[in-house]
């Protein structure tokens, strides 16, 4: 099999989900042309009558989700970008997330959420931002973050299985730009598990998405000095690894934890009060996070996005200073 | 007024050191409580109260060393009075007054903008340190600011064992000294060692003899019992079993010299030099003979483990008749212990070499081969006896039978 992008995961996800169950539907802005991504490409044609045209209304396409999924179907919908699922967050935080726990367990609601996140693409303040942080925090929903082709398709499959409303997140920068052989790679399919992609004994860096490529890019880096790292790639940031977050801080006593996100009440923040919680002991020198300055949205011009965006070039500097402490 | 002196602890013991008073004048004592922590050259303990009462006064300070006998505190009892010493201010309330003043408040931390961080330890620091009983100012810190890291720590337990020398990497980062050469303050374990075995170097005309012997087969039975337990077994408890084995037929090495006479013991209460962070400590293992090859490896572990932990009760370090030493675990392939007196034998464990050796007639084959040091007490047994349980000792660890 040739190497596979993350786009093309993704499609083949979706073609599989509805091959294998006439439950599962799509729907979306522009879906039945293939959306702006080319996620859906083709599947409208496969799948006749299963992938549906909405119009620019997100509350709307998930509150129709939501009806689809108690009545039996398995909807995938797609918000075209992340930056717009705000105008469904009462439908997501306050319906779906509880539906569950208000029917006494009567009612699940297996329904998907796909929207792609993320910057480093000259997007602006509307195609850029990271909005894991307020899902993250809702109990009853399931946040997944992938950053490998093939953890995105075997993820995206264990959502559309999963009783649960789950959003899944794809990093729009890393569409087209992070390519995979299939055959042999590693995949994650259960929703809860994060991965340990590189062993090293100076510190732990833990990201997701485009940042997990930028840690591995600078993990590289920095073994040619002689630091070596340990790198934690989370895939799924509700529920949460604590298992193998709390293991990995353990074993080197040094964390540095990686988003794109703003850093006050990112998600970075759970993951440093776990660590300060059940690993305290364990810790060499002082949690460090790495995040996006407290700034409403992601700049325009390229010169203050790469000032608002971590990157391999910072994460090794942090990555230093701490192996230093 | 009811007085508590430095007790006799064990049965060489002349003098202790109180190393941390656990209670203050005015504290109330219950019966059996802790007093004060005592270091004997021997062992730490904690001097439990023979009173219930309050603490009066303390004649003795932190870190004084004493003789038996002497009078380290009061115990104000019900019934008796606080003492005749002051008529203008008990000494309880004076004592008090005084320890009111020791903990007024101290000053802040260190700022850390002065950039020295030789004692700000971090929380796994602290942990490793008190897992292992280490005192981390004897570590030089690779960190920012001179600052002891985890990794400093886990370097330093790994070289542990080893000849306390500074190692060169560390040396370049610890502070030149003034003068060529500084004075290390020795803690009383350490002078007990130097003068013991100075003592027993000087009086005891020592001989030393050693055997190799194969033990490819050993290994095999090891690995064996070892799966069959389901855990983790070192040579040591096999070798410890064969040492017990040889006594029964050379009873005469397991005996002490003391006092004019030659004691030789039923019993084997086999010693364990180990290399504690304080220094060498030698733990017994009380009726060693009665043990089989998994009781020998958990009772091994858990002396070793106090020993390291600086755990060890008085009972533990006493009664010797013999001492082992596993020189191996840091890759010797031969030594001369010096006896362990008034003990007549000590007996060494060297590292095992995979090597060509001669079989049969004319074959060379590759086989698990280990030296087997003994050094011995000339006055008490004759090279002959000496070799005899050597020999003894090399057919049991070459033909291992599963017991």
């Amino acid at each position: 099999m040739a190497e596979v992008s993350v786009l093309e995961a993704v499609r083949m996800a979706l073609d599989e989900a509805m091959a294998r169950d006439e439950r599962v539907f799509i729907l979306g802005e522009d879906v039945e042309a293939g959306g702006v991504f080319r996620a859906t490409e083709g599947l409208a044609a496969k799948y006749p009558g299963r992938v549906i045209d909405t119009p620019l209304a997100e509350s709307s396409i998930v509150g129709i989700a939501i009806g689809a999924a108690h009545y039996g179907m398995r909807p995938i919908a797609e918000i075209q970008f992340a930056d717009f699922i705000h105008a469904a967050f009462d439908q997501l935080c306050s319906e779906a997330s509880r539906w569950c726990y208000r029917t006494k367990g009567d009612a699940w609601l297996p329904l998907v959420v796909r929207t792609p996140w993320g910057g480093g693409v000259h997007g602006g303040q509307h195609h850029s931002q990271s909005i894991e942080a307020f899902y993250a925090h809702m109990p009853g929903l399931k946040v997944v973050a992938p950053s490998f082709p093939a953890d995105y398709r075997s993820l995206l499959l264990a959502a559309v299985e999963d009783p649960n409303p789950v959003i899944f997140l794809e990093h729009k920068r890393t569409y087209r730009l992070i390519r995979q052989e299939l055959n042999g790679a590693p995949a994650e399919t259960r929703i809860g598990k994060a991965r340990v992609t590189r062993r090293g004994g100076d510190l732990t860096l833990y990201a997701y998405g485009l940042m997990l490529h930028e840690c591995l890019a600078a993990a590289e880096e920095l073994a040619a000095e002689g630091i070596e790292c340990t790198v934690v790639d989370l895939l799924t940031l509700r529920p949460l690894d604590t298992e193998a977050v709390l293991e990995a801080a353990r074993a080197t006593g040094k964390v540095l934890i990686v988003h794109e996100d703003t850093l006050t009440g990112g998600f970075g923040a759970e993951i440093a009060a776990l660590i300060a919680e059940h690993a305290f002991e364990y810790l060499d020198a002082p949690i460090r996070r790495l995040c996006g300055p407290d700034i409403p949205p992601i700049p325009y011009h390229p010169a203050m996005e790469g000032f608002y965006m971590p990157d391999r070039r910072k994460i090794a500097a942090a990555a230093r200073e701490l192996a230093a402490y | 007024m009811p007085v508590v002196t430095m007790p006799q602890l064990g049965e060489s013991v002349t003098e202790g050191t109180v190393l941390r008073w656990l209670k203050q004048p005015g504290d109330p004592v219950a019966l059996d409580e802790p007093l004060c922590e005592v270091e004997t050259e021997k062992v730490n303990v904690e001097l439990p109260s023979p009173f219930e009462g309050v603490m009066g006064r303390q004649f003795v300070a932190q870190g004084e060393t004493v003789p038996v006998g002497t009078p380290l505190c009061e115990i104000v009892t019900a019934g008796t009075r606080p003492s005749e010493a002051d008529s203008s201010e008990t000494p309880v309330a004076a004592a008090v007054s005084a320890r009111a003043s020791v903990e007024s408040p101290r000053p802040s931390p260190e700022p850390t903008a002065a950039g020295d961080r030789r004692r700000r330890y971090t929380p796994a620091v602290l942990r490793l340190a008190r897992l292992h009983g280490i005192d981390l100012e004897r570590i030089p810190g690779t960190g920012l600011g001179g600052r002891v890291t985890r990794k400093d720590v886990e370097a330093y337990l790994a070289a542990r064992g080893e000849a306390p020398s500074a190692t060169p990497s560390t040396a370049a980062v610890s502070p030149a000294p003034a003068a060529a050469y500084e004075v290390v303050p020795l803690s009383p374990t350490r002078r007990t060692i130097a003068e013991r075995l100075s003592r027993a170097a000087r009086e005891v005309p020592q001989a030393w003899t050693m055997v190799e012997a194969d033990v490819t087969e050993l290994l095999r039975l090891r690995d064996t019992i070892a799966a069959k337990l389901g855990r983790h077994l070192t040579l040591l408890p096999f070798f410890a079993q064969a040492v017990c084995r040889a006594l029964r037929e050379h009873p005469n090495l397991n005996a002490r010299f003391e006092e004019g006479e030659l004691r030789r013991f039923r019993d084997v209460n086999l010693g364990i030099a180990v290399a504690a962070p304080g220094g060498l400590v030698v733990p017994v293992l009380h009726r060693a003979q009665e043990l089989s090859i998994e009781g020998l490896a958990r009772a091994l572990d858990d002396l070793i483990e106090r020993a390291r932990g600086g755990r060890l009760q008085l009972s533990d370090v006493q009664g010797g008749t013999i001492t082992v030493n596993n020189t191996g675990a840091f890759g010797s392939i031969a030594s001369r212990p010096i006896l362990n007196a008034p003990e007549v034998a000590i007996v060494t464990l060297e590292r095992v070499v995979r090597r060509p050796v001669v079989v049969g007639d004319d074959a060379i084959a590759v086989r698990a081969m280990v030296n087997v040091c003994l050094t011995f007490d000339h006055r008490a047994l004759d090279g002959h006896e000496a070799g005899a349980f050597l020999a003894t000792l090399k057919t049991l660890l070459e033909a291992p039978a599963e017991r």
